[in-house]
């Protein structure tokens, strides 16, 4: 019998050891009640925003379509309750961003759209499918997920990697979602090995989830009569999950600064997105829901949860036990990329993969004190920068250096933050010198 | 704006919200830890004096520390321990028998101009404690040359003869014909009491065991990297193999003489006043070494050590830029003579 596992072509350097906390890993994600209201904001993904297509007073239903937008970098919002549109209105979101939202008061009946499953002959029917499923990048990133199936022309894409590393402390809704929906994970990696016909589907899990590997090797054994599919374990590193990371693990080739992964011939999906087309591509019913992992140390239940998309945050929370203990730190998304929120009246949006409530004793403060110049922000860096020299170029307003020491290239997956002995908030030090380069970039035309 | 109830605000920062438990304090004590077997050897070699010389020393690092922050209203950063370290090397790189009054005047150097006025920990672009020795040297020669027999405080005043370092001896070596004969016709200790440092020389450096456990303990807690140490040594390893004309036992006494060992393992390795890059870190190591060498066979100082760091540290910026490790995915673009004209 041939192995369907197979090692890692290129090793990702740097990165940190972080501690998993996986404590919900064991806990099947659980529905919970659909609350009163449910806010849609019509910028929920990278691109364009959408524009209602409801107004005050009008009668929706689930997955019904509430904004769209005709820009190809976007995909459409709908309806995650049934029931009136109460306003449409200006949000704020978590990340501070200011949207239109188109506010829904539930009915209570959960009454579903007239879904039906799209037909699909072609490439384009199935790009175009994605499209009006509404689904953007579950992994965290919102990307719209249409475009990044989409590869133009002149690329020729030969492996798919589907992305199930996880390697966010925390988070397990990508686990549960292979060991709960295997099936639908099975579907979606075929179908999209056949729609984008490619040679290679590699599937990327780190090797803390020995459970998920099993399975996993278990769905690239299937029906796989090419030997196409197989399980690469990774070595579990923060941030082994990352695109650029997976990219290098899978095929040893390495995305060019400010490139896509197409442009090395790959296409990454995350397995929760993947899983996710497969369910729309036999029902029809677009995303309007998403998992969740709620955790963190001042939650009194921490678990895994399924709420419509647009529900309060405060809502979920409390719908988890609300506090054992006063928060000191909200975060939507992991602990190492994610946002710290100011309150807890944000609605959940499509790509929120986690929110997690940190008590006082558990937040990891650290007083800032001068950078010793000992390097562990540069050893950490799995793109090779040196973030403490890019501060200090940023600060002299350096342009030329700030080039040279490739500022562009920083994903801000935060490993050289996380490895700083001074505390140094070393990822908002490179926002702002990509922020400074950007500015003398304009300056001098 | 009339809020009727406070409400307690939650903390905002950018990402990552967990952090790793390594501190600054953390670093220095682990240089401190891995200092102290050379300190207990050197008590039991060069007596009680050379704990007096360390204490002092460090008692006045920290002084000096504190009261610059202090007149310069700055964060106070004793805590750190960055002046404890500062000056236990400073101490083990002077003679057990020096003046306390001098130690005083090296550590005001080291931590006051050289570390204080730069801006503090993180900012000096030199050495401190190699300032500070190097200050006392040129003040000083007498009393920083005056060093004492191993155990020569156990036997007394009327025994205790100070003692020609090691490296004294060497240049009557580089131009021998035969390099075997004169090492045997030197009266170099033996290579055993070199490595268990029975010889004369600065308080801290002379016992090559004790600090190669402080370099094994910092290699395990990963505080320095052996990427300079063992480049800075092999360097000058295989400069006095030329010299010596391939006489191994040459080179032996070569590495474990004078300060190398102390300076390769402890000073060369300053986060400070070293290249980040693994890179700039050899380049830096073998500089550092070539000149070691230099100074050892052509200058009139018997020993380059302090000098060899120096320079280098002066030369780290300059390193640091040509060896920019190249950011993932980007592709040396060789520019072609054309394009270079235009």
């Amino acid at each position: 019998m041939h192995s369907e596992i197979i090692k890692p072509k290129k090793k990702v350097r740097g990165g940190v050891a972080v501690s998993h906390e996986k404590h919900t890993k064991d806990m099947p994600v659980k529905r919970i009640a659909a609350p009163e209201t449910v806010v849609l904001p019509m910028r929920q993904h990278i691109g364009a925003p959408c524009v209602p297509t409801v107004k005050v007073g009008d009668e929706v239903k689930i997955g019904q379509v509430i904004g769209d937008s005709e820009q190809y970098v976007s995909a459409p919002v709908h309806a995650s309750v049934s029931g009136k549109v109460t306003a449409v209105k200006e949000v704020k979101l978590a990340s501070g961003l200011v949207s239109q939202a188109v506010i829904l008061e539930n009915d209570g009946l959960q009454t579903e759209y007239d879904f039906e499953p799209p037909t699909i002959d072609t490439r384009a029917d199935f790009i175009k499918a994605v499209r009006a499923s509404g689904l953007v990048g579950l992994g965290g990133a919102g990307f719209p997920t249409h475009v990044k199936l989409n590869v133009p022309a002149d690329k020729h894409v030969d492996t798919l990697i589907i992305n199930a590393a996880e390697c966010e402390p925390y988070i397990t809704v990508d686990y549960r979602e292979c060991i709960d929906n295997s099936w639908d994970v099975f579907n979606g990696v075929h179908l999209l090995m056949d729609m984008l016909d490619v040679e290679h589907v590699v599937i990327a899990v780190e090797d803390n989830k020995p459970d998920a590997i099993k399975i996993l090797e278990r769905i690239a054994e299937k029906e796989d009569t090419e030997d196409k599919i197989k399980v690469m374990p990774l070595k579990s590193k923060y941030p082994q999950g990352a695109e650029k990371m997976m990219v290098l693990s899978a095929t040893g080739r390495r995305v060019p600064p400010g490139g896509l992964p197409a442009d090395v011939g790959c296409v990454v999906m995350n397995v929760a997105s993947a899983a996710f087309i497969s369910r729309y591509c036999k029902t029809g019913k677009p995303l309007t829901s998403r998992s969740l992992t709620v955790d963190g140390s001042a939650v009194v239940r921490p678990q895994n949860v399924r709420v419509p998309i647009g529900t309060e945050i405060d809502y979920i929370l409390k719908a988890c036990g609300g506090f054992k203990e006063e928060p000191e730190k909200i975060v939507c998304g992991g602990p190492m990329m994610g946002m710290a929120i100011v309150d807890t009246h944000h609605p959940i949006l499509k790509s929120n993969n986690a929110l997690l409530a940190f008590g006082k004793d558990d937040m990891s403060v650290k007083k800032e004190t001068d950078c010793i110049r000992c390097g562990r922000c540069a050893k950490a860096c799995p793109l090779s920068l040196t973030p403490t020299l890019i501060h200090r170029f940023a600060v002299a307003r350096d342009a030329k250096k700030l080039e040279h020491a490739g500022t562009m290239v920083c994903m801000e997956c935060g490993s050289c933050a996380y490895s700083c002995p001074a505390g140094k908030p070393l990822v908002q030090y490179m926002r702002h010198a990509k922020a400074v380069l950007r500015e003398e970039a304009q300056k001098n035309g | 704006m009339g809020e009727p109830e406070m409400q307690k605000m939650l903390t905002v920062s950018a990402s990552p919200h967990k952090r790793t438990v390594h501190t600054t304090q953390g670093i220095m004590l682990d240089v401190i830890l891995a200092l102290l077997p050379a300190l207990v050897l050197s008590v039991i070699l060069f007596g009680p004096r050379a704990l007096v010389v360390t204490l002092v020393s460090v008692g006045a690092c920290v002084l000096f520390e504190f009261l610059s922050r202090k007149a310069m209203k700055r964060d106070m950063t004793i805590g750190d321990l960055s002046a404890v370290v500062t000056g236990m090397l400073l101490a083990f790189n002077l003679p057990s028998t020096i003046p306390l009054w001098m130690v005083v005047i090296g550590d005001a150097a080291a931590i006051i101009v050289v570390k204080q006025f730069f801006g503090g920990i993180g900012q000096n672009f030199v050495n401190p404690a190699l300032v500070g020795r190097i200050v006392l040297m040129m003040s000083f020669p007498v009393q920083m040359s005056d060093y004492d027999a191993p155990f020569a405080w156990r036997m007394g005043e009327v025994d205790a003869l100070t003692s020609a370092t090691p490296l004294a001896k060497f240049a009557e070596i580089y131009g021998a014909d035969s390099v075997k004969v004169a090492i045997n016709a030197s009266d170099l200790p033996t290579l055993s009491n070199m490595f268990f440092g029975v010889r004369g020389g600065c308080l801290g450096e002379t016992c090559a065991a004790a600090l190669l456990i402080g370099f094994l303990y910092l290699l395990v807690r990963r505080v320095i990297s052996p990427a300079i140490p063992l480049t800075y040594i092999g360097t000058v390893a295989l400069i006095m193999l030329f010299a010596g004309k391939g006489n191994l036992t040459f080179v032996a006494y070569q590495v474990l003489s004078g300060g190398l060992l102390l300076g390769a393992i402890f000073m060369a390795t300053d986060y400070t006043t070293s290249p980040i890059s693994l890179k700039g870190k050899i380049i830096f190591a073998v500089g550092c070494g070539v000149v070691t060498a230099l100074i050892r066979i052509f200058g009139s100082l018997p020993e380059g050590v302090s000098f060899s760091i120096l320079l280098m540290n002066i030369l780290v910026p300059h390193i640091e830029h040509l060896t920019t490790p190249k950011p993932f995915g980007t592709v040396k673009v060789k520019k072609t003579k054309k394009e270079a004209a235009q």
